[in-house]
């Protein structure tokens, strides 16, 4: 990750202070760890009624591990939101309902049928318009409905322009509508968590790990993760640069289109039609940490809906998505 | 468990992994405009191969849409975030940054060097370990040098980086960079930094950022980077004495009760005596509880969950502490604080302060001075506007457990939250408790406040009657004693005439005083009602932060507000002292009714208008909902 450095640590590396804990995660990720329990506790302490934004993805695998830990032995107490597209790659699908059966939680879907039957579909619609409808419509109906005043999401701040300057709490006003401009200051670990009549709360836990953070610690921690996260043999086509997994019998193929067999692995899940894949050999996790080391492009590259304009996601989270 | 999901998925927990022993710190950087900020932030994750080829894309796209620098990659669009921002060629925020060597991972603050600079370096500074302050070779140190010095300081921030930048135009010269570096320690000498390290720089041309330069063959000090990995910053947090604010009682069932936070400072091992600061209750560590089993001991920093060998009643709040290194517990402090908001902070306004995790009303009760953050000076003043920092006096509704900031970071830090836009208005670092008894630290009582109600057959209560003078409150407090007394009923009656008599003999009439005098009947009353009485207060009480004071010693509902009122007019008419006419005769001044005014209560639990009722009327209203309240 950086040759000069790298030399220079293993040549006079002395262990310092900060290296003698008990645990065997390294400092730095114990500190993340210890970090994101702090906030998802001071949500359950403060709010009336939360939720985890659960999107089944690997940064959702983090962060449902954590909050297992952070209110040991109690369950989370909280249930989990999964907003899905209609278009979710199955092993996604397969995956969240096993792991909620595993550990015992309560686990809401929620998703645009209306959307979906009036034709609404991430081939014909525009993807800006799709994404808010299947997913950030969706979100914030599902939020009003049960009535959540806080929301767990995955987002960190490493992972967009945009995201770099989002607070850990994140103030949404009615209609979950996110301006830049009146975010709270954050200072020391004290959280200004309350909220005016209409308002809501969205928290990211994982607000200051990184992609490479998140899979050290899927690694160190055993999590379970979907395994489209590991390299395996699956059917592509391949259109504008990016590899699109053929996961059902609904694609939807261009002229001269073909189907191919390539060994690949997805870096972010979304709608299957929307998501590229990279070509990868990393069929374990350590594989993909030591691919990681030397990747040469950031990980949102592969989702076609963020490429769609600049500041993009600025926009979306605007509009409530997260 | 995960290994039956998913076996390929679930290495052994001990495998040995790459950055097992990378350590993380976190710093800030500051610098005015132009002082190659951004660039040096660009510089260091391009230098540690954190710039991806998605981003440099990017980058060579924004450069020509929105950049200053023609051709070269303008390494500020990296970072700066928001589309708006970016149109105005500003940064208006703190963003955070990363980048990592295998030996460090670091998170960065970058805040801006102008507008809303105290808020926002303010912000980044309070989780930040070490700060950089940069400075063009060619401009040396200016105002804003000092300014962004002194705010880190204040903030707690021990360890300074002083980039000298742009050393490569200054044509890499020695003696310009030993000048700086001489100002600098001159002027950061009364700010009590821990290291002070000067390193001559060039972000734009990478000199001394990763890897020493050899154009600085004079410069025999480290890299910027080798300087961030090495830099030890960790030690205050550890060796304070053990605070452990608890943040949520875990309690899954019957037989498990634990109490979930965060160790604030210092450490704790099983077997260690504890106190709870506010009650003085003590107890011994049982468990240190984790989802990866018990722990021995565990030191700031880490979320656990401890249980104690007694019943101890904790909330949310409570601090646990080391019983011989205690904080302070009070309602009363003085602080400097960096305010964030429109509204002016001044006398008298009242918040939610937020301190460890507790959050309490408070009132700032004085402001004291503004700090001049160029000259270290500070200035009467009665007031702090928008991004000023001043020293001021804060009163907590409850005692709140702290220590000094310049002690502890964790415990001497709270946030003003304004209780009507819920804005996070001001930022407080505490210099030292106000209370005289300063080292004394309560001592829990066996026989508790609802024992002695208890043994008496009632529910102790306070019954404070408020209104101007002449509106009966004496008359129906003395009726409503002599029955709830017929009823068997144990009270006790203070009339604030009579305790000016005596207690409140040394008190005046002057706004100040008549706090003083509502502070002294509140606290009397609140150690009779623990005594198990029924206590009737008669007492103007024209203000009303001092009667939310008094209200606030007493659990909720306990304290019954009455608005005992009559028309002005007819107050003046009665003038059962001769109050107002000696006011009229210009022979009294600050009378209430008279030349001052009365707040009348914002939320009372009953009205008695006397205007309409008779005193034995209102007398048995005030009984009726007395009964109601203080039957067991």
């Amino acid at each position: 990750m950086c040759p000069p450095a790298a030399a220079r640590a293993a040549e006079n590396f002395s262990p310092s202070l900060d290296t003698a804990r008990s645990s065997g995660l390294s400092p730095h990720l114990q500190r993340l760890e210890d970090e994101a329990i702090h906030i998802l506790r001071e949500v359950v302490a403060e709010y009336r009624k939360p939720v985890m934004l659960y999107s089944v993805g690997k940064d959702s695998s983090v962060m449902l591990h954590l909050a297992r830990k952070a209110f040991y032995p109690a369950s989370p107490p909280f249930p989990l939101l999964h907003i899905a597209s209609g278009w979710d790659f199955q092993a996604l699908i397969q995956h969240r309902d096993r792991i909620a059966a595993a550990y015992g939680l309560e686990l809401l879907v929620h998703s645009n049928e209306q959307a979906a039957r009036a034709g609404v579909n991430p081939f014909d619609t525009e993807t800006g318009e799709y994404s808010r409808l299947m997913l950030t419509e969706v979100l914030k109906d599902a939020l009003d409905l049960h009535r959540f005043d806080a929301a767990f999401g995955g987002g960190r701040r490493d992972e967009e322009k945009a995201r770099a300057k989002e607070r850990i709490f994140s103030l949404r006003a009615s209609g979950h509508v996110w301006d830049p401009r009146n975010q709270r200051p954050e200072l020391w670990r004290l959280f200004n968590t309350r909220l005016s009549p209409g308002d809501t709360m969205r928290v990211f836990p994982l607000s200051n790990w990184t992609e490479l953070d998140v899979w050290t610690y899927i690694q160190a921690e055993a999590i379970p993760i979907v395994p489209l996260y590991l390299a395996a043999e699956r059917w592509v086509v391949e259109r504008d640069g990016a590899l699109i997994a053929v996961d059902d019998e609904r694609m939807r193929f261009l002229d001269g289109e073909k189907t191919v067999k390539r060994r690949i692995r997805f870096r972010t899940l979304g709608c299957w039609p929307l998501t590229g894949a990279i070509a990868s050999e990393a069929t374990d996790v350590r594989g993909v940490i030591a691919e990681l080391l030397d990747a040469r492009s950031s990980e949102r590259q592969g989702r076609l809906v963020d490429a769609a304009s600049q500041a993009s996601m600025e926009r979306k989270k605007r509009e409530g998505y997260f | 468990m995960p290994d039956t999901l998913n076996p390929a998925l679930a290495p052994p927990a001990n495998d040995a992994l790459p950055l097992q022993t990378r350590s993380e710190l976190r710093f800030l950087t500051c610098g005015s405009v132009d002082d190659g900020k951004s660039t040096l932030i660009g510089r260091l994750i391009s230098d540690t191969s954190g710039l991806l080829d998605d981003q440099i894309a990017a980058l060579r796209d924004d450069s020509r849409r929105f950049g200053t620098t023609e051709d070269e990659f303008d390494f500020a669009l990296l970072l700066d975030g928001l589309e708006a921002e970016r149109e105005q060629g500003i940064t208006i925020d703190v963003a955070y940054r990363f980048f990592a060597t295998p030996r460090r991972a670091f998170v960065v603050a970058d805040t801006p060097g102008h507008q809303q600079y105290t808020r926002n370096m303010a912000t980044g500074a309070s989780n930040a370990e070490l700060a950089i302050l940069l400075v063009d070779a060619r401009r040396g140190l200016v105002e804003q040098t000092r300014r962004h010095a002194a705010i880190v300081a204040l903030l707690g921030i021990r360890h300074i980086v002083l980039a000298v930048n742009k050393i490569d135009l200054v044509d890499y010269a020695e003696a310009r960079f030993r000048e700086i570096e001489a100002a600098f320690a001159a002027f950061a000498a009364p700010l009590a930094f821990h290291s002070i390290v000067a390193i001559p720089l060039s972000a734009r041309r990478g000199d001394n950022v990763a890897v020493r330069s050899a154009r600085t063959p004079w410069y025999a000090g480290p890299a910027l980077l080798t300087h961030l990995e090495t830099v030890e910053t960790g030690l205050d947090a550890a060796e304070a004495p053990l605070r452990f604010p608890v943040q949520w009682v875990n309690r899954p069932d019957g037989d498990f009760r634990g109490f979930a936070g965060t160790v604030a400072t210092g450490s704790v091992a099983v077997g260690d005596a504890i106190v709870v600061a506010g009650s003085g209750r003590t107890s011994k560590v049982a468990r240190i509880v984790s989802f990866d089993g018990d722990l021995p001991a565990v030191s700031a920093g880490r979320s656990v969950t401890l249980t104690l060998a007694d019943e101890v009643d904790l909330v949310r709040g409570d601090v646990i502490a080391d019983p011989r290194r205690r904080p302070a517990v009070s309602r009363r402090f003085a602080a400097d604080l960096v305010w964030m908001d429109e509204t002016e902070a001044i006398a008298g306004h009242r918040f939610l302060l937020k301190i460890g995790t507790a959050t309490v009303p408070a009132t700032v009760s004085r402001v004291v001075d503004t700090l001049d953050v160029e000259s270290l000076r500070r200035a009467p003043a009665d007031r702090l506007g928008l991004n000023s920092i001043g020293r001021v006096e804060i009163e907590t509704a409850q005692p709140v457990a702290f220590d000094s900031y310049a002690d502890n970071r964790e415990t001497g830090a709270f946030i003003l939250i304004d209780r009507s836009t819920l804005r996070t208005a001001g930022a407080g670092m505490v210099t030292e408790g106000l209370d005289a008894a300063r080292d004394v630290h309560r001592h829990a009582e066996t026989v508790t406040p609802a024992t002695r109600a208890g043994l008496k057959g009632q529910a102790a209560l306070v019954v404070w009657l408020t209104g101007l003078p002449g509106s009966g409150k004496s008359t129906i407090a003395n009726i409503v004693e002599s029955r709830l007394s017929a009823l068997g009923r144990q009270t006790m009656l203070l009339d604030g005439d009579n305790l000016r008599q005596g207690l409140n003999a040394d008190l005046g009439f002057d706004t100040a005083s008549r706090s003083e005098n509502v502070r002294r009947v509140g606290e009397v009353a609140k150690l009779m009602a623990d005594a198990g009485l029924i206590v009737i207060v008669a007492l103007v009480s024209p203000f009303q932060a001092d009667r939310t004071r008094a209200a606030a010693l007493l659990p909720e509902g306990r304290f019954l507000e009455i608005h005992v009122d009559a028309p002005a007019e007819l107050c003046r008419q009665r003038d059962p002292k001769g109050l107002y006419a000696r006011a009229d005769a210009g022979k009294l001044v600050n009378l209430t009714g008279g030349d001052q005014r009365y707040e009348p209560p914002e939320e009372p639990a009953l009205v008695v208008s006397t205007g309409e009722l008779s005193a034995d009327q209102a007398a048995d209203q005030v009984v009726s909902l007395v009964l109601a309240s203080c039957s067991t």
